[in-house]
């Protein structure tokens, strides 16, 4: 058995389609974990054989709290035994899943971005040492915990796949922290690891106002504006949505044009898998350009409006 | 109220080259620090105790010379030790040290640079039995109760739990201060207690750790219109 769990719907989806595939391998099956609402029919139509839709006699919280979900998915594990349990590494999925895993004494691994069987062992592969490397770990016993990063899978979805929905009634021990204010971010309408160009600034700018340099290149593109960590957190010029890199998002888009940022490994930690990145930089030994397929010399102040000229007229 | 901090010594990732024939790091002459986010901890540990009072104990995975740093960063008291495990060994060794210590608040940083695996706080909180907030960006104490303003995805929540609790830390919670040389020469003064834990229990092994390709053209262009010419080509 392979249990797959996200709060978050979409990541669900995704950890479905990947669990198919070890399914399929292990000739076995795959529960989908839910906390009772809504739309449990389509973790059967994105893979799941059974879905164990968890019904709390405490009534459900209006934000799913770790602690309840700790308990709530160790007791199916105490009465399953699955072989794999696969968490969508969102925020909360990044705090259960450890936890989880210590319950159990066994292993987690985080962030995964590929896995395999050997001898129907899950082996993962997943980026250390700030990005630059990748290790490769196989587990040593069961349940084998691994979380996914939301959006690096795509799902997978068939009309037609029949399941069972299971109800299954828990008490969970009483939380031990209490949630006491929810102040909501802003809801952002830009989803960065859907552009198919990414045009991003980074410390290079002198003020906020020349963001505007940016987004006039990223609007004649028909792209959307990313940013450097510095930007997004240091600054705050931007929202945490255009934050691209190792902690910010993973893009993976046609095009990644990066203005005025050096190229740490942690922001290529993010842009790695674009088909194409160029690079503009007045460092000719900025180490962008030793991460990038075109880059150009010079003072972004004099490229980029020169540049917005030329693919106006063009595109 | 005494806070344990709990801090890895890394290495500077930035010096860490890939060997060019194996593609494995070579991790050789390079410099160690103490990870990003763990001097935020202790910083905010320092900062709780400077309000409230009580103690700061740093336990180090490292050298002395991590040790030194935490004391002269205002830790009022060391442990250090250098064993090597994975999360599951890393938080099961901390909780058999801890559980024999009186405390109020550990902190941890919510991942350390290296790893990257957000791991050690919540399994650390939860061998321990204790409540845990993860990602805070804001703590303050009252009446025995921990308050913590915690950064989500879409949401900041405000939670609260009774002590002792686990925390871990966003770099957002504070600037990390630079000791002064007075500060530096005053932590000769601390308690530095080496240990040398048991091999701990391990749940996964490492197969191999490589670099990752870079299929990069690395192409300069010479003029904005070949680069219009490019984009215009690639998008
Ligand atoms: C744990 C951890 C996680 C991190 N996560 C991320 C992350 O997710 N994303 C991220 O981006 N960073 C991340 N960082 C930070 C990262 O290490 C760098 O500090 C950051 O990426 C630098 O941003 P930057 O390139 O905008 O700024 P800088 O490094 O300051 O680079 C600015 C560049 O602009 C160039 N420049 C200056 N003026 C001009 C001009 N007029 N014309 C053209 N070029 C000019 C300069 O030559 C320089 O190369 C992380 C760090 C840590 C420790
Ligand atoms: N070996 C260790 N010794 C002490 N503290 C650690 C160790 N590993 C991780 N930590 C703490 O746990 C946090 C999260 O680390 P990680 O789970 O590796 O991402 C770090 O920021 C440290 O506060």
């Amino acid at each position: 058995m392979i249990f797959v769990f996200s709060e978050d719907d979409e990541t669900a989806y995704e950890l479905l389609a990947i669990g198919r595939e070890l399914a399929n391998s292990l000739k076995s099956e795959i529960g989908a974990i839910s906390f009772g609402l809504d739309g449990e029919e389509a973790y059967i139509f994105c893979g799941a054989d059974k879905v164990y839709s968890i019904q709390l006699n405490t009534g459900y919280p209006s934000e799913l709290h770790a602690d309840i979900v700790v308990d709530c998915i160790s007791s199916l594990l105490d009465q399953y035994k699955p072989d794999i349990l696969l968490i969508g590494g969102t925020r909360l999925g990044k705090e259960v899943a450890p936890r989880i895993a210590q319950r159990f004494g066994v292993a987690c691994a985080s962030d995964c971005i590929e896995f395999s069987l050997e001898q129907e062992r899950l082996t993962v592969k997943r980026y250390v040492l700030g990005g630059r490397f990748i290790s490769t770990q196989r587990f040593l016993r069961k349940p084998q915990i691994a979380t996914v990063p939301p959006r690096r899978f795509e799902k997978k979805l068939d009309k037609n796949r029949k399941g069972e929905i299971i109800k299954v009634s828990l008490k969970p021990a009483g939380p031990k922290v209490q949630v006491l204010e929810i102040k909501k971010k802003a809801p952002e309408l830009l989803k960065i690891e859907e552009a198919s160009i990414i045009v991003s600034a980074g410390r290079g700018l002198k003020k906020k106002e020349d963001l505007k340099l940016i987004e006039s290149l990223a609007g004649v593109l028909g792209g959307a504006v990313g940013c450097s960590r510095s930007i997004a957190a240091d600054l705050k010029w931007l929202s945490e949505e255009h934050w691209v890199g190792l902690s910010g998002h993973k893009v993976k888009p046609k095009l990644y044009i990066a203005i005025g940022i050096s190229g740490q490994v942690q922001h290529i930690a993010g842009i790695r898998e674009s088909r194409t990145i160029i690079a503009i930089n007045n460092d000719p030994n900025a180490p962008i350009f030793k991460a990038c397929d075109y880059g150009i010399v010079g003072d972004l102040y004099d490229i980029v409006p020169k540049l917005t000229a030329i693919l106006r007229k063009r595109v | 109220m005494d806070i344990i901090v709990c801090i890895k010594q890394i290495y500077d990732l930035g010096q860490i080259k890939a060997d060019t024939a194996s593609k494995r790091p070579v991790t050789g002459g390079v410099a160690r620090k103490i990870s990003d986010f763990d001097k935020n901890a202790l910083e905010e540990a320092v900062r709780i105790k400077e309000k409230y009072g009580g103690k700061v104990l740093a336990l180090i995975r490292g050298a002395n010379d991590a040790a030194k740093e935490a004391l002269a960063m205002g830790a009022d008291e060391a442990i250090v030790y250098n064993t090597d495990a994975d999360s599951l060994g890393t938080a099961s060794l901390l909780a058999g040290i801890i559980q024999k210590m009186k405390y109020g608040l550990i902190l941890c940083g919510e991942a350390s640079i290296d790893e990257y695996s957000f791991q050690t706080g919540p399994r650390l909180a939860q061998a321990l039995g204790i409540a845990v907030l993860t990602y805070a960006r804001k703590i303050e104490l009252k009446d025995g109760e921990v308050i913590v303003e915690r950064d989500l995805e879409n949401r900041y929540e405000v939670a609260k739990a009774l002590l002792p609790a686990l925390i871990t830390v966003t770099r957002e919670i504070n600037e990390p201060r630079i000791p002064t040389l007075l500060q530096i020469l005053g932590a000769s003064k601390k308690k530095i207690t080496e240990i040398s834990p048991q091999k701990p229990e391990v749940g996964i092994e490492t197969l191999s750790t490589l670099a990752v390709e870079m299929k990069r053209k690395e192409i300069i262009l010479k003029d904005v219109e070949t680069l219009a010419r490019v984009i215009i080509s690639e998008k």
